[in-house]
Order: C-alpha cells, then structure tokens, then sequence
C-alpha cells in the first residue's frame, strides 16, 4: 500500500480526527458531572472563606449548609427577583448594562449575627478575577473577603488570593459620610482620593491590584440601594 | 529492559543531553512557571508524563503516519492527551487543576515534546520511546526545579510557600530581590546554569 498516496493521508486524517474527537467527547461526558460537583464545591468553599471559615472539599457541603440561612437575587433597586442566587453567573452578569443585573445575595448566620456574601466580578492583568466580600448587617463594615483569579502571575499578582491580601479588608467601611466609596488598592505610602477607606497593592502586581479596586467600586457599587436600606433597618 | 542503550536514553537527557541545558528546548515555559516552586514541580511532572505517552503513542503508529501530516498527527496527539489529563485533573484533583490552570494547555506548545517526537519516537520501538520521553520529562524538569528554588528563595524569601529567609535577616536589611520575581531573571538563572553546566562538561563546547 502507498503510505505516501493523498487517498492514504486523507483517510488517515479522517480516522485519527474521528477517533481522537470520540475519545475526548467520552472523556469530557463522563467526567463532567463529577467536575460540575467539584466547580460548586468550590464555590461554596470560596464563599465560606469570605466569611473566614475555613473549609476543605469534604465538609464544605455541610458546612454552607449550616451557615448559609437564605439566598436571593436582587436588582440594582434593591428589590427581589426570581430565580436562585447560587446558580446565577456573576461573570455573565457584570457585561449587562447596571439596571438589568442580577445581583445574588446569600445571607449567612454566624454566631446569631447576619452576614450578607456579594460576588463581586471582574479584570486582572491576564484574565478575569472574581471574589466575594461579605458585609455586616450595618451594610457598611466588611466582614471578610475572599479572591480569586484565572491566570494571574504567580507571586505577583496571583497574591491577590492570599489570605495576607484579603484579610486586609476586614473591617473596612463601604460608606463614608452617607455616600458609597467602595474600599480602594492602593500603593503603600498614597492616599485615597476621596477619602474611602483602603488597603495595600501587592507589590510588582500594580495592574492586578488596580482591578481588585475597580471591581469592588464597580460590582458593590450596584448593591449600593441594598446595602443603604440595611443601614436604614439597623438606625 | 534496561539494557545499555536504553540507560543511555533514559540517563543521557538528565545532563549531557538536557533538553533545556543542551537542547534549548523549552525555554518559554520554564521562563513562565519557575517564580514559585510548587507550580515548577507540577509542570514537571506533567510534563514527563505527557512527553512519556505521546512518545509511546506515536511510537506505536510510526509505520502508518504517512510522512506530509506528520506534525499535524502528532500534534492531534499531543493536544488530546494535555486535554484528557486536564479534564481528569478537574474531575479528581481540583485543588491542583486550579494551581495550574493555563500552564496545562501550555504543555501543548513544550518543544520538547514535538522534538522528542520527531528526533526519537518516529524511528524507535515504543519500549525505548517511553523512556526517552521520561528522561527528557525528567531533565527539563530537573532545571525547572532548579530554576525555581533559586528564584522562590531570592524573590519571595519562601520556599514551597514556607518563610525560608528568617525575620532577623530581614531586621539586619535584607530584602527580598523582586527582579528575581520577573522573566528576565529566569532567563539570566538558566543562562548562568547553561554557563555553569558547559564549564563542568568539557566535551559541550564548541570547537571554532
């Protein structure tokens, strides 16, 4: 047989494209529900790390079960919708316009006191970064936050998701003088520029932290009528 | 099964032979993973196995692969193992499938494994193709490794994640050096070595 013949190549290609394209869909429909498991375990651990307990993939079903009472989805009003907080994709929702997101709120019960888990979205130097920030039931202090990322460089910008990083933010206040600010990034030794509160770049992550920063500001900022009316129950 | 000449090819790539040091192959990637050690280590692993496989796998088809689409098939190889080992990755270790997260599709584009393909895999039995590819998997590893200790220790102080560099040094004035952190500083590292590694072996340098 002619190894070198077109006939020869074609069929070859068709052959090993066919078997190499069965091979992968077997592989990715088999797997798939045991990597969708895994991707909400995960969730559900980031989220508890947001609100500083820690957990590993083996309680962390359990775990959000006991401390995570109620979730929901909101507008930019504040106002309820339909639909389940868990299973809304933050990623999708930040390219919509402000007024027509869904905005999920997961409520958590720590220690009889109420904590409010809002994801927050958004750009990092490489690819997209994502966390959640959990919010006293003052709706203005931070109670804990949690970061992630997809490509970040390690040791430069992938500090984001260091518990150093996001530990900083606890006890920072969203609102200052009636107004939300949003908690900034920012170099050691600078100022604010309008006063909110903020924590420390990572060094050598300048772009990163930068997109930390207008992430909060631009995905807590749509929370802004939800956080205020919590600040008015609690006065 | 280990006879002299298989030795030779599993042993040769380990130094004198090194994919990196020797070859130059590879040099992208271990300019992008070596800024922390853990990742370095992964990588490594990874890619022994990938090279390993793929090397069998084509070994096995070698008399069929018609010559004018011998890259593509081996390149259909090469992608749908680096996928499979992804997906298995996501489905039975999450936690390092996240840790790694691009560098795995990044195997793909390793020239070491298109090299050990077309240099070894397409003229030899199988037996000898898997232990090439796990020599040369094991060399760049070897200098990833390396790599990495070098500028995990200088760059962050730490080492798997763990403080190295104790307080008091830092006390006394030492800072950690954040070019160490940068790509140009892997590139100088395995520059030094590939100094260091000619100077040692004799026989590597050139005549002229």
């Amino acid at each position: 047989m002619n190894r070198q013949g077109n006939l020869y190549t074609i069929v070859y290609t068709a052959v090993i494209v066919c078997v190499v394209g069965a091979a992968l869909a077997w592989v990715s429909l088999t797997l798939k529900p045991k990597q969708n498991d895994n991707i909400r375990i995960d969730k559900m651990q980031q989220m508890l790390s947001s609100i500083r307990v820690a957990s590993d993939e083996t309680n962390a079903i359990e775990l959000y079960g006991r401390y995570v009472v109620d979730e929901y989805v909101i507008n930019i009003e504040g106002e309820r919708l339909e639909g389940k907080a868990f299973d809304v994709n933050v990623a999708n929702e930040v390219k919509k316009a402000p007024s027509e997101r869904k905005l999920p709120v997961f409520v958590c019960n720590i220690d009889n006191s109420t904590k409010y888990i809002l994801p927050v979205y958004g750009t990092g130097l490489w690819g997209p970064i994502w966390g959640y920030v959990s919010v006293d039931d003052d709706g203005c202090t931070v109670y804990g936050a949690y970061f992630s990322h997809q490509g970040e460089t390690p040791g430069l910008g992938a500090e984001i998701a260091t518990e150093g990083f996001a530990g900083q933010f606890k006890g920072k206040q969203l609102f200052k003088d009636g107004g939300f600010k949003s908690v900034a990034v920012l170099k050691k030794g600078q100022k604010p520029a309008n006063g909110e509160d903020y924590v420390d770049a990572i060094s050598g992550g300048t772009i990163t932290s930068k997109g930390v920063q207008s992430m909060l500001s631009s995905c807590l900022s749509c929370y802004s009528a939800f956080l205020s009316e919590l600040q008015n129950n609690k006065k | 099964m280990l006879n002299k000449k298989n030795k030779a090819v599993l042993f040769n790539p380990l130094s004198k032979d090194n994919p990196v040091l020797v070859q130059i192959l590879g040099i992208c990637s271990s300019l992008a993973v070596t800024a922390k050690l853990e990742p370095a280590i992964v990588m490594g692993i990874s890619v022994t196995a990938v090279t390993a496989f793929s090397n069998v796998i084509i070994s096995f088809m070698r008399n069929t692969i018609p010559n004018s689409i011998r890259i593509i098939v081996q390149l259909v190889v090469v992608a749908a193992l680096v996928i499979i080992v992804d997906q298995v990755l996501k489905a039975y270790n999450y936690e390092v499938s996240k840790q790694l997260s691009v560098f795995v599709g990044l195997i793909i584009t390793n020239c070491i494994l298109m090299g050990r393909l077309e240099a070894f895999a397409l003229a030899n039995k199988p037996w000898p193709s898997f232990l090439d590819g796990i020599g040369n998997g094991l060399g760049y590893g070897i200098i990833l490794v390396i790599v990495a200790t070098i500028r995990e220790l200088l760059g962050s102080g730490t080492l798997l994640g763990y403080q190295v560099v104790p307080q008091w040094f830092y006390d006394a004035g030492y800072e950690n050096n954040g070019l160490m952190i940068l790509p140009p500083m892997a590139l100088i590292t395995v520059a030094c070595i590939i100094w260091v590694h000619r100077a040692h072996n004799k026989d590597l340098q050139e005549t002229n």
